[in-house]
């Protein structure tokens, strides 16, 4: 693999919060045009895995390497210039309260270039009409439903024209219809623009539909990596249990517990 | 960290104040490319200054007034209510104006400014920003910053006026103060230095409390509860701080 054809490696990554290790040992490739799926049961540090890939945190061990450059070594601007390059949608939208629909699609191009005012408002319509909400340009955040919001988000996180999108958890609560659309707008930008994506998830059905590549997530390590059809066919029981959605397995579904049994007779004594 | 977990009081509040030293020098450096966008200060300007003009006239009259009855009834006891224009513009220009529009700016403005900047760290606005290659130090925290810093002493200084009016109400009008000498003795004992005490006091309050109610909302935890936390610390931080501020700045100044 040549490595300019990777946008993110992850080499050999530790990280813990207070001595509870999140990561020991994490590898894994995002490789340019395709979109990588990163499944996993909640609290593997899915969304830690993001906020290393975007430099909002340093591992304690090990490199996270962006277009080819080791973050940990990068100063604040240039942090900056990768980040220019990048695109995130998050889970709850994460818009700007304090504007409109309009000016939170327009807010990164006005910081980030000297464009006139008319072609921002081309530059912002055509965004907002790709995710179906010109009609919304002058509501506010706050009159938006969690859908909308999220769609207004992925206007505002592709109106940069960026390689590289992350998606944190797109699917989580939405409705069919607008689930179907972002899952076609997920792939289209995939194919139509050939940008990477990354798109964290649990939602094992709807990610076998778009990825080409997923790695699946376990106790801070890569479980198993491969094409969704793969991972689906896998015989590994944990991989089998998370694609199946079963409770009983490897994968441990119940918090850290004293023995049931004990516990509730000690409420009698007590 | 681990070796100052086990620290007491004492620890705690020097970290705290380590902490807060750092983030004034942070938000000094971001506070000049900030500059480039007056527009994102005159707003806060608005949002701190205007927009608490009515509880700051509000209070600015009624001290004044205050002022103007206890006055009265002091100096007449020595038979020179006259020197009643004095009184009442050296306790506003150089303690009362500062301090209580400090005050009132902390539980006024402050509050919105720390619950507003928590609300956007617990609502990913600000981390939003940071993935934009926008820093928040600049766009969020600078200009509130700044913007307090300025409504500060326009502020304290229609506390003043507004004070001074209150003053002359009861004292001349309904006290029969003679209007002349209300005014005349004022002008004559008021000295430049006077003023420039006063301003230089909410200068200091204007940096002291933006400073702590952009610190506490852009370092709230970012949850309901934290952020109602960090609100109320502004509160009582800004309070303190403003009161043993002035015990310095006015022993400095004598």
């Amino acid at each position: 693999m040549a490595s300019d054809d990777v946008v993110v490696a992850v080499r050999d990554v530790h990280y813990s919060v207070d001595g509870r290790p999140i990561f020991s040992g994490l590898n894994l490739t995002i490789r340019r045009g395709r979109i990588t799926a990163i499944m996993g049961p909640s609290g593997t540090g899915k969304t830690t895995l993001l906020k290393l890939i975007t430099a909002q945190i340093q591992p304690d061990r090990g490199q996270v390497i962006v277009f080819g450059q080791d973050l940990a070594t990068l100063p604040k601007p240039e942090i900056y210039a990768v980040r220019k390059r990048m695109g995130m949608l998050f889970q709850n939208g994460a818009l700007l309260t304090d504007m409109t629909v309009f000016e939170n699609v327009a807010f990164p191009v006005r910081e980030h270039t000297d464009l006139t005012e008319s072609l921002i408002k081309l530059l912002v319509l055509t965004k907002l009409e790709a995710v179906g909400l010109r009609g919304a340009a002058q509501l506010s955040p706050a009159e938006l439903s969690g859908g909308m919001a999220r769609r207004v988000a992925l206007a505002r996180a592709i109106v940069m024209d960026p390689d590289f999108l992350i998606y944190d958890e797109p699917f989580v609560g939405l409705d069919p219809i607008s689930l179907g659309f972002i899952l076609r707008l997920v792939k289209q930008m995939n194919t139509a623009l050939g940008i990477t994506s990354i798109v964290v998830s649990h939602d094992v059905q709807e990610l076998s539909t778009i990825a080409d590549d997923s790695y699946l997530l376990e106790r801070g390590k890569v479980a198993a990596a491969g094409s969704p059809q793969e991972l689906a066919q896998s015989d590994s029981p944990a991989v089998h249990q998370f694609m199946a959605g079963s409770a009983e397995g490897p994968v441990r579904f119940h918090y850290p517990a004293p023995d049931y049994m004990q516990e509730l007779l000690s409420v009698d004594e007590s | 960290m681990s070796k100052v977990t086990h620290g007491g009081f004492l620890s705690s509040g020097i970290r705290k104040f380590g902490a807060g030293a750092i983030f004034l020098a942070q938000l000094l450096v971001q506070s000049v490319p900030a500059l480039a966008r007056p527009r994102l200060i005159v707003y806060q300007i608005y949002n701190a200054g205007a927009r608490s003009l009515i509880i700051i006239m509000l209070a600015g009259l009624f001290v004044g007034m205050v002022l103007g009855l206890q006055g009265y009834n002091l100096l007449q006891r020595f038979g020179s209510e006259d020197a009643l224009g004095t009184a009442a513009a050296l306790g506003l220009l150089r303690e009362l104006g500062p301090v209580i529009t400090a005050l009132l700016f902390a539980g006024r403005a402050g509050t919105s400014l720390t619950s507003e900047i928590g609300l956007m760290r617990a609502t990913d606005q600000l981390v939003a920003m940071e993935i934009m290659a926008v820093d928040p130090l600049r766009y969020v925290a600078a200009p509130r910053f700044l913007g307090g810093i300025v409504a500060m002493p326009l502020l304290s200084g229609i506390f003043n006026l507004v004070g001074l009016y209150g003053a002359q109400l009861v004292g001349v009008q309904f006290m029969g103060v003679d209007r002349g000498s209300f005014w005349s003795q004022m002008q004559g004992a008021v000295e430049l230095r006077d003023v420039t005490e006063g301003v230089i006091k909410s200068l200091v309050f204007g940096v002291t409390c933006s400073l702590i109610a952009v610190n506490e909302g852009y370092h709230a935890e970012p949850t309901a509860a934290g952020v109602g936390l960090a609100t109320t610390r502004t509160v009582v931080a800004s309070s303190v701080l403003t009161l043993l501020l002035d015990l310095i700045l006015t022993a400095a100044f004598l």
